[in-house]
């Protein structure tokens, strides 16, 4: 086993920051209530999240409205990728024959165990010793870092987001905006407590300067780097390419100075033709930050040629399953449609309020809700699709019209089937429904209930023992006295 | 107004709502007189209960159904069902058909079913064509959209027109309107933390539009939002949109007092 690369002189090294529970347990929190108790209470959290609720007010809206033909363009980015979910083996293998074709190597994982130890293999095949990374998901997924760093070699993060969290031992509360959790002055706090070399008199208060910042000590990284770790927002089957869009170039950077680019994908990320990438593309930028394009956009295909002036020697794709086939052809296929372009968690009422460490997987909000049962198991994640208004407001923003309330409601009935939501909660639901199948005795119980709930003098109650939930922070309107059907037979 | 002089006027099933029967009748009434105003004639089928949405979004498909099944049976005789809540509304035009996919002839009834089924306001304007409804009341109002009205069944303009149409009254925009208030049925107990943290930020945005009157169309919402602004000593009025369009605010708003002995 090689030694970690000595790090560089004045940053401290990453790999010793603390981890954050979820990110040793690389999937699923038992303890959905309990973190997001502590997301409420957390101040400095909830001034990012109200920080982040202002910023994305009408941002989106905008973009979608400055492009009149956004329904029809999202119409046929759904079509796309449907028609490549009907056919999903048949793509993966033309794009396979592709990879080969030009020089690269593709590499079928079932699971992230797999795919860890088939990125590991690949970069003890040069020795490596650091490894730069482009922003990816599918990296978090499989808890890449992890697993790099216990096998003695240095994982650096490039993107902005990415590193800052990085360097606070934390995992992305979002998936597109890693560090969305943090403030602006979080960040700089995060800076002069890992660049030990940082003056302290020199002001770190704009965005600009912390880019500044961080971009010094990345470049050596970069330099020093023996392997690129990226994701890939497309996989081209008619070229064999992978594609990122990035908005700091430091994808580019990542895959074209080490000796061998990784590209990290999820099977469902293939597309058939250059073509169909960009018509997805005019939705995804504007779903996710509402800019109609993306700074970058990069096409990779095979390794360098001979007449190539960069490129690395080695170009090896990681095609991930990790449950993804398995929910091919059930009510869940749906979900594989999604682009991770995160316009479901920034309009997410429950999302605004705890962020997204307290859901306690690599991906929150509805998404994550809908995608972590599948891909971890619904016993893990119980409580996900439970804690959801229903309120739909993520798939009015989806650009591939996933259904996700439908599916959080699927999960709900999976859930409801497997006896896992708590006994007295199944019981009382029972209750509740035998009395709504028998009318009269209905109209009695609420004929009584309307009169315990009746509070003539204040028309509230303070306190409910049985709806502490509630009345802890809210007070409860009080009953009138008379159902409406007692009232309205009197009237008949 | 239209011209009901030549036409049958249409047998409308009022589906009171679970929520409405028990804490708030007024809102019944409500309904009830504009439905008469637009010229139809109204029922309420006695053996209405709930449209089983609870159970519907716990997971629990068996008591959906068999709730469904009931509620079909009860109004399917009628011309129309009315519903003052988009949340009950939508439950039964968008999803009782979804609940029988697996079941030919029920399904055929929820779909026969959800073709007539409308929620209250936007049914007295695209329905009955009514553009404006004889009430009167001094106010500063603003609008919440509740979710499934909006979203299920694209309720946003119709109660804004007719509010317009009412006497005295002043509509200003809630910024956010489009947001959930963090009822969401049973979600607003199994996590009443996070509800309430969604409420607040509801409430401060309500208090932001200077208005004295908060509106809606569900009474779900209603109570949420009411409680909140009520345990945090605003002065600002709650009720259901019906109210004010039937011209009956002589009532208490929601989570006030005093009210008449039983």
């Amino acid at each position: 086993m090689n030694a970690p690369t000595a790090p560089i002189a004045g940053i401290s090294d990453p790999s010793h920051g603390p981890r954050s529970p979820s990110a040793v347990g690389h999937g699923v929190s038992h303890h959905f209530k309990h973190n997001a108790d502590l997301a409420l209470k957390d101040a400095k959290l909830q001034v990012a999240l109200a920080e982040m609720r202002s910023s994305f007010r009408g941002r989106h809206d905008a973009a979608r409205k400055a492009l009149p033909e956004f329904k029809a363009l999202s119409d046929h980015a759904k079509a796309i990728k449907q028609h490549v979910l009907a056919n999903l083996d048949s793509y993966l293998e033309r794009f396979e024959a592709k990879v080969k074709e030009a020089g690269g190597q593709v590499h079928w994982c079932n699971d992230a165990a797999e795919a860890r130890d088939r990125v590991l293999a690949i970069c003890r095949s040069t020795g490596a010793r650091s490894v730069t990374k482009g922003k990816t998901m599918v990296g978090e997924e499989i808890a890449i870092n992890a697993h790099l760093e216990a096998n003695g070699i240095l994982p650096v993060e490039t993107d902005l987001g990415e590193y800052i969290i990085q360097l606070r031992g934390e995992t992305p509360s979002h998936i597109i905006a890693p560090a969305i959790h943090v403030s602006k002055e979080g960040v700089a706090d995060t800076f002069r407590a890992h660049h030990t070399d940082l003056d302290p008199a020199r002001p770190l208060t704009e965005i600009p300067a912390m880019l500044a910042e961080a971009r010094g000590k990345l470049r050596a990284r970069f330099l020093a780097a023996d392997v690129g770790i990226t994701g890939a927002n497309f996989l081209i089957a008619e070229t064999g390419s992978s594609v990122i869009v990035t908005n700091e170039g430091n994808g580019d950077l990542t895959q074209t100075l080490p000796r061998i680019h990784i590209v990290l994908a999820g099977i469902e990320k293939v597309v058939p033709t250059l073509e169909d990438a960009t018509a997805i593309f005019r939705v995804l930028a504007r779903s996710a930050t509402g800019q109609e394009m993306s700074v970058y956009t990069t096409v990779s295909t095979g390794p360098r040629r001979a007449h190539d002036l960069d490129g690395p020697a080695e170009y090896h794709v990681i095609l991930l399953d990790n449950g993804r086939s398995a929910v091919l052809g059930t009510e869940f296929e749906d979900m594989l449609r999604c682009i991770r372009c995160g316009a479901c968690m920034d309009h997410c009422p429950v999302y605004h309020a705890i962020g997204g460490h307290a859901y306690g997987s690599v991906y929150p909000g509805p998404i994550g809700a809908v995608l972590t049962p599948a891909l971890f198991g619904l016993d893990q994640a119980r409580d996900l699709p439970n804690a959801s208004t229903l309120c739909g407001r993520c798939e009015s923003v989806c650009p591939m019209q996933i259904p996700l309330p439908r599916m959080l409601r699927q999960w709900r009935e999976r859930s409801f089937e497997r006896h896992l939501p708590p006994a007295r909660e199944r019981w009382g639901l029972k209750a509740w429904a035998w009395l709504a199948r028998h009318p009269r005795l209905y109209r009695l119980a609420t004929a009584t209930a309307a009169r315990l709930l009746r509070r003539p003098a204040t028309g509230r109650i303070r306190r409910l023992p049985l709806g502490q939930a509630w009345t802890a922070t809210r007070d409860f309107p009080a009953a009138t006295g008379r159902t409406f059907q007692e009232q309205w037979r009197r009237r008949a | 107004m239209i011209d009901k002089t030549n036409l049958p006027a249409p047998h409308v099933a009022l589906f009171v709502t679970c929520l409405v029967d028990l804490m708030r009748p007024a809102v019944g009434f409500a309904a009830v007189k504009l439905l008469e105003q637009a010229g139809c004639r109204v029922s309420v089928p006695k053996a209405q209960t709930c449209c089983g949405q609870p159970a519907y979004n716990s997971g629990d498909r068996a008591d959906a159904q068999a709730i469904a099944r009931q509620v079909i049976a009860a109004f399917e005789p009628y011309d129309y069902v009315v519903v003052p809540s988009g949340s009950c509304a939508g439950m039964i035009h968008a999803h009782y058909p979804a609940l029988f996919a697996a079941d030919a002839a029920w399904k055929a009834r929820a779909e026969a079913l959800a073709a007539k089924t409308h929620e209250l306001v936007s049914f007295l304007t695209d329905r009955r064509g009514i553009t404006g409804v004889p009430a009167q009341l001094n106010a500063v109002a603003t609008y919440h959209d509740s979710c499934s009205g909006l979203r299920e069944l694209g309720i946003r303009e119709q109660p804004r027109q007719l509010l317009r149409s009412v006497a005295g009254l002043t509509l200003r925009e809630l910024e956010g309107s489009e947001v959930c208030c963090g009822f969401g049925g049973t979600f607003c107990v199994k996590y009443g933390a996070i509800s309430d943290r969604i409420v607040a930020d509801k409430v401060a945005d309500i208090a932001a539009t200077g208005a004295d009157l908060l509106l809606a169309g569900d009474l779900g919402c209603l109570l949420n939002m009411a409680g909140k602004l009520s345990r945090q000593g605003h002065k600002i009025d709650c009720r259901h949109v019906a109210e004010v369009l039937a011209d009956m605010t002589d009532t208490p708003p929601i989570g006030r007092g005093p009210v008449e002995p039983l």
